[in-house]
């Protein structure tokens, strides 16, 4: 009942959204662009690269399906061939240890994308970008000396 | 006319990725699919002129964010989805929910009305460079939502060691 109640609530919610959306662009008519006018055409190279990748791959297993011989035993089928014999499932329970370590890197690199733009444009702004990014260092650096006195970088 | 093929492969593409991704029993195949799906909406934001944003798509979601959802997912341990009563039962508020939501997409997408044209102009943009144009708004006008970005990035670290840390 309760399930029931909420999803109404979302649908309700995302109507008002839309309405009102809707609403704020229909004021705002001068000069309009068209959209889809716009390609990018120096990323070319960068979807040809991807589609001879893909192209590479799937050609080069197809081809090699044709031609190989096929007499499969248990042996040849296990995950590595010549290594150790395979225990378990490989679908396994897996430690939380990596989740902390997904998180970490995830928090972190997510740091790194705003260094990005804030050093191209440090040479404009200047002081006031420098305080702030001290600022927002200072509190990720909380959450990393944290991370530290809970030992989250110790493996055990 | 050139625009408009490559928007219909990513379009069409995009759409086949979703349902691939809510339709695999392995989880692990979903995440896949969805690693492409994120590749493919990086090439959207690029015909948005939004370059660093495609690039920041490819650097968070294909990269960190996928690591994530596999750890999640190995965590769950689930062998193979089950179609349990729960997931299924409640098809009918699931249907409407789904048909009001098209019904406010293509709603909004025949009502939508083109902004005027602002002081970024692609050709503003492509004269100072994604990443500058990004860093000058977003370290001066935007700089509150820039900091709540490094408490909101506090709490994932505490709230992840809290939750996965014994001691």
């Amino acid at each position: 009942m309760i399930s029931y109640l909420t999803q109404i609530c979302v649908i309700a919610m995302m109507f008002t959204y839309v309405t009102l959306f809707v609403n704020i662009n229909q004021i705002s008519i001068m000069e309009p662009i068209t959209p889809g006018s716009y390609i990018p055409t120096e990323y070319l190279p960068a979807l040809l690269l991807m589609a001879a990748a893909a192209a590479f791959a799937s050609v080069s297993i197809f081809i090699g399906g044709i031609f190989r011989l096929r007499r499969p035993y248990r042996e040849k089928l296990l995950p590595y061939e010549s290594g150790n014999p395979v225990v378990g499932e490989p679908r396994d329970r897996f430690s939380v240890k990596f989740y902390i370590t997904a998180m970490l890197f995830v928090v972190f690199d997510v740091e790194a994308v705003f260094l990005y733009p804030w050093a191209l444009s440090f040479g404009k702004i200047g002081l006031y970008a420098l305080v702030e990014m001290i600022l927002f260092i200072i509190i990720l650096a909380i959450g990393y000396i944290y991370a530290w006195r809970k030992e989250a970088f110790k493996w055990d | 006319m050139t625009p408009k093929i490559f928007f219909i492969y990513f379009a069409i593409s995009m759409t086949f990725m979703s349902v691939m991704v809510i339709t695999r029993r392995n989880p692990v195949h979903s995440v896949l699919w969805m690693i492409g799906l994120f590749f493919h909406i990086a090439a959207v934001y690029l015909f948005l002129n939004a370059e660093f944003l495609a690039a920041v798509q490819i650097i968070l979601y294909a990269g960190a964010i996928m690591v994530l959802f596999l750890f999640v997912i190995m965590m769950l341990n689930l062998k193979e989805e089950v179609v349990a009563p729960r997931f299924i039962g409640e098809w009918p508020i699931g249907v409407a929910l789904g048909i009001a939501i098209i019904t406010m997409i293509i709603y909004s997408v025949f009502t939508i009305q083109p902004g005027p044209v602002g002081e970024h102009t692609i050709e503003a943009i492509q004269k100072t460079t994604h990443a500058k144009a990004i860093g000058s708004l977003l370290y001066t006008k935007y700089i509150f939502p820039f900091e709540i970005a490094s408490l909101v990035l506090l709490v994932a670290v505490v709230g992840a060691i809290v939750l996965a840390k014994k001691r």
